[in-house]
């Protein structure tokens, strides 16, 4: 299992400073939630997790070794929105990482049994989002909820070390919300993958993340407020009721 | 009274006013038609429905007495056939370099201001560029409509590209796919729709430069036979070539929206609603 680990990253664009003196460690298995104001850097801060952006200074470490600077199957990402393929099925979704993983190296494609394990394994993932009647459908047919449980399969299904989540839920009604939360939360505890949420619905933070992050500007210089950046104010431990835990045996690929 | 922006037909009322400009439009022909072949039983320039319908008879059913082709059939065939070749020609090079362009920024560094300069290029000028390097052949015709669609469509479709989102080209690649992959599998699926909705807004501009390229260097095709036939006041074969010109452009439109729909079920206000 990988840790996440920070060291002093900063992310400055020109003179402009968002991020600085980011420092953090997150073992495997953490769930940890950023919050913060609009602006506060909530977005870059995933996108410097994602390799989408690179730090502009510190490092970032995954499991001991520096994070690739490109975006790759070790770490997942749902999205608020477009983060399913609009013109693949429900099914075919889920197949996609797998298929790109295991296939050849040319198209990503596989064939005979092999083919027939990797789509029975995704059915298994489609029914366990309870998506099985809506196998068949395009996203487009289906509900915001439904999406994202879509998107939370598809890119469980090549069980990242470490899974953000930018604002996942943000666009659903409260039940549907209330339904996704279940969700991962079983999904989180099942499958022990490291996972970091960034949100601004501070109570949703609070229900789901065993840690809360603050993201803030610490320094203000009123003349310039550019120049400083925000940083990480509080890591608040949360007791939501969830057993600690333990060292669960992380699945395996066969 | 209800507001005028706010009244819906209905739908007979609809069915009327699609007909109303075009029943209007016959009408004034028959009657100016009538009124000109009263006066002038040998009058050529709005020759009577019978007229026509026996000129465009004789050209589909009997064969020409030089050639011994049916020369409706034959043109029909070789100006569609132009047509195909050439937007064909034209989507296929477009696709490659208008995708190339808007997912690789390698690519767009160079294609993108190139696809520009070339877009603003006058098709019908380098006709006579065309007609000199490649002859009075097919090569030539075919080329002028695939330089006069392709850099509008690539264009269009850098464009596209261009406005998938970020996140699924980000996503992709967290699931294991790389550039080739990704074009593969995410970009081209999504993008081709979007071609046939370009080919269909360039089907018009197609059709302008088959008829001039026809109209200068031909022996046959639908362009051709019209000004051919100018230079004998037939207006008794130019008017059914006309409409039959304007037929085909319909139904090909009409397919290809048809045929989108069918092989793009997700793409659109249907495959949501499914």
């Amino acid at each position: 299992m990988s840790e996440l680990v920070l060291k002093n990253v900063g992310k400055r664009y020109g003179e402009t400073v968002v991020l600085e003196r980011l420092n953090l460690t997150l073992t495997a298995g953490d769930f940890c939630a950023v919050v913060g104001a609009s602006g506060a850097g909530k977005s870059t801060f995933l996108k410097l997790l994602l390799s989408e952006l690179q730090p502009s200074e510190g490092t970032i470490t995954l499991g001991g070794r520096p994070l690739p600077p490109e975006p790759g199957p070790e770490r997942g990402v749902v999205y608020q929105r477009y983060s399913v393929f609009p013109h693949l099925s429900v099914l075919d979704n889920v197949r996609f990482g797998l298929e790109r993983t295991h296939g050849d190296p040319l198209f990503g494609r596989t064939w005979g049994a092999r083919r027939r394990a990797l789509r029975a394994e995704a059915e298994a993932l489609v029914d366990a989002v309870g998506l099985s009647a809506a196998r068949d459908r395009f996203p487009g047919a289906l509900s915001g909820g439904m999406q994202q449980r879509l998107a939370l399969a598809q890119t469980l299904a090549l069980k990242p070390e470490l899974l953000l989540l930018d604002e996942p839920f943000g666009a659903l009604d409260p039940g549907n919300k209330k339904a996704a939360h279940d969700l991962l939360k079983t999904l989180w505890r099942d499958r022990g993958m490291t996972v970091v949420m960034v949100t601004h619905d501070l109570s949703e933070a609070f229900t789901l993340a065993k840690r809360v992050l603050v993201l803030d500007k610490t320094r203000e210089d009123p003349h310039n407020p550019e120049r400083y950046g925000a940083s990480l104010t509080y890591d608040i431990p949360v007791d939501n009721g969830l057993p600690p835990r333990e060292a669960a045996p992380r699945e395996l690929s066969a | 009274m209800r507001r005028l922006l706010n009244l819906q037909p209905s739908k007979p009322l609809r069915l009327a006013l699609f007909l109303a400009p075009l029943g209007a439009l016959l009408l004034a022909y028959l009657v100016f038609s009538d009124a000109r072949l009263a006066e002038n039983p040998q009058d050529r320039l709005l020759p009577a429905f019978s007229t026509m319908g026996d000129t465009l008879l004789r050209m589909a059913t009997e064969p020409d007495r030089r050639s011994g082709e049916l020369l409706f059939w034959l043109d029909t065939r070789v100006s569609l056939q132009r047509l195909a070749l050439g937007v064909g020609l034209g989507a296929l090079t477009a696709l490659i370099l208008g995708v190339a362009s808007g997912l690789l920024p390698l690519a767009g560094a160079s294609l993108s201001p190139f696809l520009a300069i070339i877009a603003m290029i006058p098709p019908l000028a380098i006709l006579p560029i065309l007609l000199i390097a490649f002859g009075v052949g097919e090569l030539a015709k075919v080329l002028l409509i695939a330089i006069g669609v392709g850099p509008f469509i690539a264009r269009d479709l850098e464009g596209r590209v261009r406005e998938l989102p970020r996140e699924l080209l980000i996503k992709a690649q967290t699931l294991g796919a790389g550039t080739w992959q990704t074009l593969w599998h995410v970009v081209l699926p999504q993008i081709t729709p979007r071609l046939f909705d370009a080919i269909r807004l360039s089907l018009g501009a197609a059709w302008l430069f088959l008829i001039a390229a026809e109209a200068i260097a031909s022996t046959e095709g639908l362009g051709y036979r019209i000004f051919l036939m100018r230079r004998y006041l037939a207006m008794d074969l130019i008017l059914p070539y006309v409409a039959w010109m304007t037929l085909l452009a319909w139904l090909l439109d009409y397919g290809l929206r048809v045929l989108s729909r069918r092989l793009f079920p997700w793409y659109g206000a249907a495959g949501n609603k499914r």
